[in-house]
């Protein structure tokens, strides 16, 4: 049986005393949500918190819901809310076809969207969405909230702007009218993290593409996106050849890490394969052509 | 030979019990399930016993190190750490090493340097599994890392560090040499032959991982000198004298009790060092210690399977009649050889790698050879390495169809053993017991719509689509012994069994094999409900417990249904023989006017005048005066010797789509027809056939133990080991032929590997046909996405190494 070190466990009732607590507690006290990262990390003692603040009673914060011209998710809004969403669904495909390929039921009724951004694992699906279309996360301190943007969110692997005594509280997207989006990723078995995974939105007008994201994980993509392949595609027909050249300038972006689940060279294959279905799929559904 | 083709439920008894079973063989829900799915199953992990202690082992993060020193002053001084053992401790009891089932000896606990990442270091005991845990972070070991030895084709080279500097005068990683067949025959063969095709093949090394790891509960009795000990094993009574013999413990002061198992698969055959520590710290503190591994230690260190480097050759005509089979194999069995199998056969019985074909000779040479990997390598539903040979055979089969461009159905159709070929004597030795194995084929052809299903490949070729179908024709030899060939450690094969008749007509039967998840409880009853016509709710099957049940050598290689179930038939025989003599007393009449009719004793041509088995039972343990010679009571007891093993087959076919760009593998349809000879519960068959069906999708497309070049273990976690789960398996398609063995006295034959040891090579047939407009002939397993991506290019991986 795996044995996880000893820790000292708070309850936190509001975000402000969760913060309190971060704040008394320094930077050996860690928030816990879902808990399907952390806590395997600490039995493998992995990782060691001494202090545990326990978040998953926070009211008012598992929110999905429109905003004006925004839509606003509350960090503690769990994977199976964002699947089940009836907003998303109207306007981000990408939620529910990203969602239903984060491991299992078990972990997507626990795991939550602040959590999965929070954790940066370099795999984090979320945070390949997340930047595809360009979502902007609310920060919270004692000071009070800042926002920043997806894409500046990572510092490296594991690591984000969210400081210690800071609280990451809510994703905001904004809405596109008509944007089409789609996900796809390829693992070696269901549940297992990614090989590679791709999101896209785009948006025609006049059959161009006006606006577009794309979003990437697991293969070391610099904020799990590519302005590069979205540059080119701007003002161009989501033609199949186009979105070859787009899916070619993803896959040079990418930095993959060669491990059992893939060489470089393949990794770098599939993402660009993938970029190029979740583009072809998200214009399609841009064009109404596809469901 | 009867032969019927029907989904054969083996029985003629209609009629069912009182609580709605069959009396003898049909589908019955299992009787265990009551407790296990109500969650009241009970595992060693939930034995607790009064003043319990609880431990940990400290293993090694090196693959190959000589150890320095070893300060554990920190660990004895945590409050509550009981007791702290090291390799110099046991080396004072003269217990640091132990002997493997295979003639050689593996360490307890390390003593001069580690030999693979994961092994035991030191043990430490305390009042609870946390202060156990945190005691390990606090002994020092000082490590010289020394060169490991990663890549089992390199072992044997002059450079490679040695391994087994413990045995004296050891200079290189050579542990033995085998072969099988007649070599000069085969080279004839070959040498005459029109087609040679040759194959280089890897099955890598994948474990059984079963849900439930390994663990103990060891209590001395310092008073009266009794150990008992809970263990996760496969075989108690073995087990049982294996304490006795390493430990030095008088063996009838010995209890081994294995209570409820979740799943064995061969990682529960043998002894680990973390079952001897725990008795060790039970001695050593007075008290009880449990010790029971997490889950990485159990990827990490103990049994794993495969690990097989084979080179086959097969000769035939042009016109596709194959004529040898040759087979040169490098065995890596890790850091010590234990291997668990029949002790006289160092590679099991990979020689039955001649698989289902009419073959004119047959050859295979083995070397195993020592890695600065874990020990093991028979596990996982093998069936003793028939997984490895029907591997080999069936994937050379394909590559010779590929080569002489002719259907892989068509060709073992062309060559498959003919019914009236039975008994049939390989040419390594086996002598198959019963088969009609066309017959298997076409119905598994059938099922499929096979001709449909190449069309419909052939217009998805055209399209630029790629879709494969795959063919495995397997056949098994399961059930050891005889007790004349087969031993383990010298324990001779034979299991013994005890059938009791309560006065009121209800039994107890006591066999020596254990139950992992097969549904012996069930099964066995069932067989007793066959024989004596008492209801199967109504036997009490009791196993697991050495104080309680016969000696026999436990549950692998697809024994128990071959030779303990064999032996609860012949011993309920045994009683109803003794039934019909208290019969007779009763009735006033001869034995011989008695015949048996559905569980009762009747006078011939009177069928009025007779007795129930159950009427039986009350009047031997009665006042009734017997003849001479008969004591009361009714029960019996038998040790079964299996004349042969039994050799059980099987037709499967898989269908794939792959997924040109991605690499990615969809297994559409898998089609399995077995047949196990006469089924005593079709449901308990059909489930055993599920998850080793599973298990071969599992070890086709994602399993594989790998290692990188500094001998980092790359398969020891389920983040990284993979278990196929139901969204990687398709509804499976089963169906049955029935061919009965003709020496088991129920007809039977042993099933629970079957579908492990025959679906791998058909899911690897199935993605390799798929990749044929790509010239592809072969890739080794796991054919993951990417391995699938580079066979596309010509270049697949090795599987045992870490990609680069």
């Amino acid at each position: 049986m795996q044995t996880p070190a000893s820790f000292e466990y708070e309850r936190a009732t509001s975000v402000e005393q969760a913060l309190a607590l971060l704040e008394q507690h320094g930077p050996e006290a860690c928030l816990v949500a879902g808990g399907h990262s952390l806590l395997p990390m600490m039995k493998l003692r992995l990782a060691t918190p001494e202090v545990l603040i326990d978040i998953n009673e926070l009211p008012d914060l598992g929110y999905v819901r429109v905003e004006g011209s925004e839509i606003a998710i509350g960090a503690l809004a769990r994977h199976v809310d964002l699947l089940a969403s009836p907003v998303l669904r109207e306007h981000y495909r990408i939620f529910e076809e990203a969602e239903h390929v984060i491991a299992d039921p078990i972990v997507r009724n626990r795991g939550t969207v602040g959590g999965s951004l929070c954790q940066a694992d370099p795999s984090e699906d979320l945070s390949a969405v997340c930047a595809a279309l360009g979502a902007r996360l609310v920060i919270q301190s004692a000071a009070g909230r800042r926002t920043v943007e997806a894409r500046g969110f990572h510092v490296g692997p594991y690591e984000t702007l969210v400081g210690p005594a800071e609280m990451l509280v809510e994703v905001r997207l904004p809405i596109r009218p008509g944007a089409g989006s789609a996900y796809q990723k390829v693992e070696r078995r269901a549940g297992d993290y990614a090989i590679a995974a791709a999101g896209a939105f785009v948006v025609l007008e006049g059959g161009m593409v006006a606006d577009v994201g794309v979003g990437i994980a697991a293969v070391g993509a610099p904020q799990f996106t590519a302005p590069g392949a979205e540059d080119y595609l701007r003002g161009k027909e989501p033609s199949e050849p186009h979105l070859a050249e787009a899916a070619r300038l993803a896959a040079e972006a990418t930095a993959p890490a060669v491990d059992q689940r893939g060489t470089v060279e393949y990794k770098r294959h599939l993402a660009g394969e993938l970029v190029r279905r979740a583009l072809r799929s998200a214009a399609a559904r841009a064009a109404g052509q596809e469901g | 030979m009867t032969v019927t083709d029907t989904e054969n439920t083996g029985s003629t008894e209609p009629q069912l019990s009182p609580a709605g079973n069959p009396m003898g063989f049909g589908r019955m829900l299992r009787k265990e399930d009551v407790r296990f799915l109500r969650g009241h199953g009970h595992y060693v992990d939930d034995v607790q016993l009064p003043g319990m202690l609880y431990s940990a082992i400290l293993r090694s993060p090196y693959a190959h190190a000589r150890i320095v020193s070893i300060d554990t002053s920190a660990a004895e001084a945590h409050p509550k750490v009981r007791a702290v053992i090291t390799g110099a401790t046991l080396e004072g009891l003269n217990l640091a090493w132990m002997p493997t089932l295979s003639h050689d000896v593996q360490a307890v606990l390390a003593t001069d340097k580690v030999r693979f990442q994961g092994q035991e270091v030191a043990f430490v005991v305390a009042d609870d599994r946390y202060a156990a845990r945190d005691a390990l972070e606090l002994i020092d070991v000082e490590y010289e890392p020394l060169p490991p030895v990663m890549d089992a084709t390199k072992a044997l080279d002059p450079d490679a560090a040695v391994i087994r500097t413990d045995i004296e005068g050891k200079s290189d990683n050579h542990i033995f040499d085998w072969e099988a067949g007649d070599a000069a025959a085969c080279d004839e063969a070959f040498a005459g032959a029109e087609v040679v095709v040759e194959q280089d093949m890897l099955y890598p090394r994948v474990h059984p991982a079963p849900i439930e790891t390994c663990g103990t509960v060891a209590s001395m009795d310092p008073i009266t000198g009794k150990l008992t000990v809970w263990s996760t094993n496969q075989a108690p009574h073995a087990h049982r004298t294996l304490y006795a013999i390493v430990a030095g413990i008088p063996e009838h002061k010995i209890q081994i009790i294995s209570p409820d198992i979740g799943g064995g698969f061969g990682n529960k055959v043998g002894i680990y060092p973390g079952y001897v520590l725990a008795v060790v710290g039970s001695i050593v503190t007075g008290k009880p210690v449990k010790w029971v591994e997490d889950r990485s230690e159990n990827l990490m260190a103990t049994a794993f399977a495969r690990d097989y480097h084979m080179k086959g050759r097969i000769a035939a005509t042009k016109d596709g009649k194959i004529l040898a089979v040759q087979v040169d194999v490098l065995a890596d069995h890790g850091a010590f050889n234990g291997t668990a199998q029949p002790t006289k056969f160092p590679a099991g019985f990979f020689h039955i790698f001649t698989g289902s074909y009419d073959l004119q000779a047959a050859h295979c040479k083995v070397t195993g050879v020592y890695t600065n990997k874990a020990p093991g390598g028979v596990a996982y539903a093998c069936s003793f390495r028939i997984t490895e040979a029907v591997y080999l055979v069936e994937r050379m089969v394909d590559v010779l169809a590929y080569e002489l461009g002719v259907d892989a159905g068509e060709l073992r159709m062309k060559n498959l053993l003919r019914p009236e070929q039975f008994p049939y004597t390989s040419k390594t030795g086996w002598e198959y017991d019963s088969g009609d194995y066309p017959r298997a084929l076409r119905k598994a052809m059938e099922i499929a719509g096979y001709d449909e299903l190449r069309k419909e490949q052939a217009e998805k070729r055209e399209r630029g689509e790629l879709m494969g179908i795959g063919i495995s024709f397997f056949t098994e030899g399961v059930g050891a012994g005889p007790r004349k060939h087969m031993d383990i450690l010298g324990l001779g094969m034979a299991d013994g069994s005890e059938l009791r008749v309560h006065p009121t007509g209800k039994a107890q039967l006591r066999v020596s094999c254990q139950t992992q998840g097969q549904g012996h409880e069930t099964t066995f009853a069932q067989i007793v409900a066959h024989e004596l016509g008492i209801p199967p709710e109504d036997v009490e099957v009791i196993h697991g417990d050495t104080d309680n049940t016969p000696f026999g050598l436990g549950t692998y290689g697809s024994r128990s249904t071959p030779v303990s179930g064999a032996a609860a038939a012949v011993v309920s025989r045994r009683v109803r023989d003794k039934a019909r003599i208290v019969a007779a007393a009763a009735l006033e009449c001869s034995p011989d006017d008695l015949e048996w009719t559905q569980g009762r004793w009747s006078v011939k041509g009177d069928p009025e005048q007779g007795r129930t088995i159950q009427e039986i039972a009350m009047l031997s343990h009665g006042s009734l005066e017997l003849p001479e010679g008969v004591e009361g009571h009714l029960d019996a007891s038998v040790v079964y010797n299996p004349p042969n093993l039994t050799y059980p087959f099987g037709a499967y076919i898989c269908v794939v789509d792959v997924d040109a760009d991605t690499g990615k593998v969809h297994v559409r349809r898998f089609i399995a027809v077995d047949d196990c000879g006469n089924r005593i519960n079709p449901m308990i068959v059909e489930g055993q056939i599920h998850g080793g069906l599973a298990e071969g999708v599992g070890m086709a497309l994602m399993q594989a133990i790998a290692f990188d070049e500094d001998g980092n273990c790359l398969g020891g976690s389920f983040l990284d080991y993979l278990l196929p789960t139901a969204l990687e398996c398709p509804s499976w398609e089963t169906g049955a032929t029935v061919t009965p063995s003709p020496h088991h006295p129920l007809g039977a034959k042993g099933v629970g590997e079957s579908a492990t040891v025959g679906s791998p090579p058909a899911v690897v047939n199935a993605v390799i046909d798929a990749l044929k407009p790509y010239g592809v002939r072969h890739a080794d397993m796991p054919l993951t996405p990417c391995q699938v991506w580079l066979a596309m290019q010509g270049r697949p991986a090795r599987t045992d190494l870490a990609l680069t």
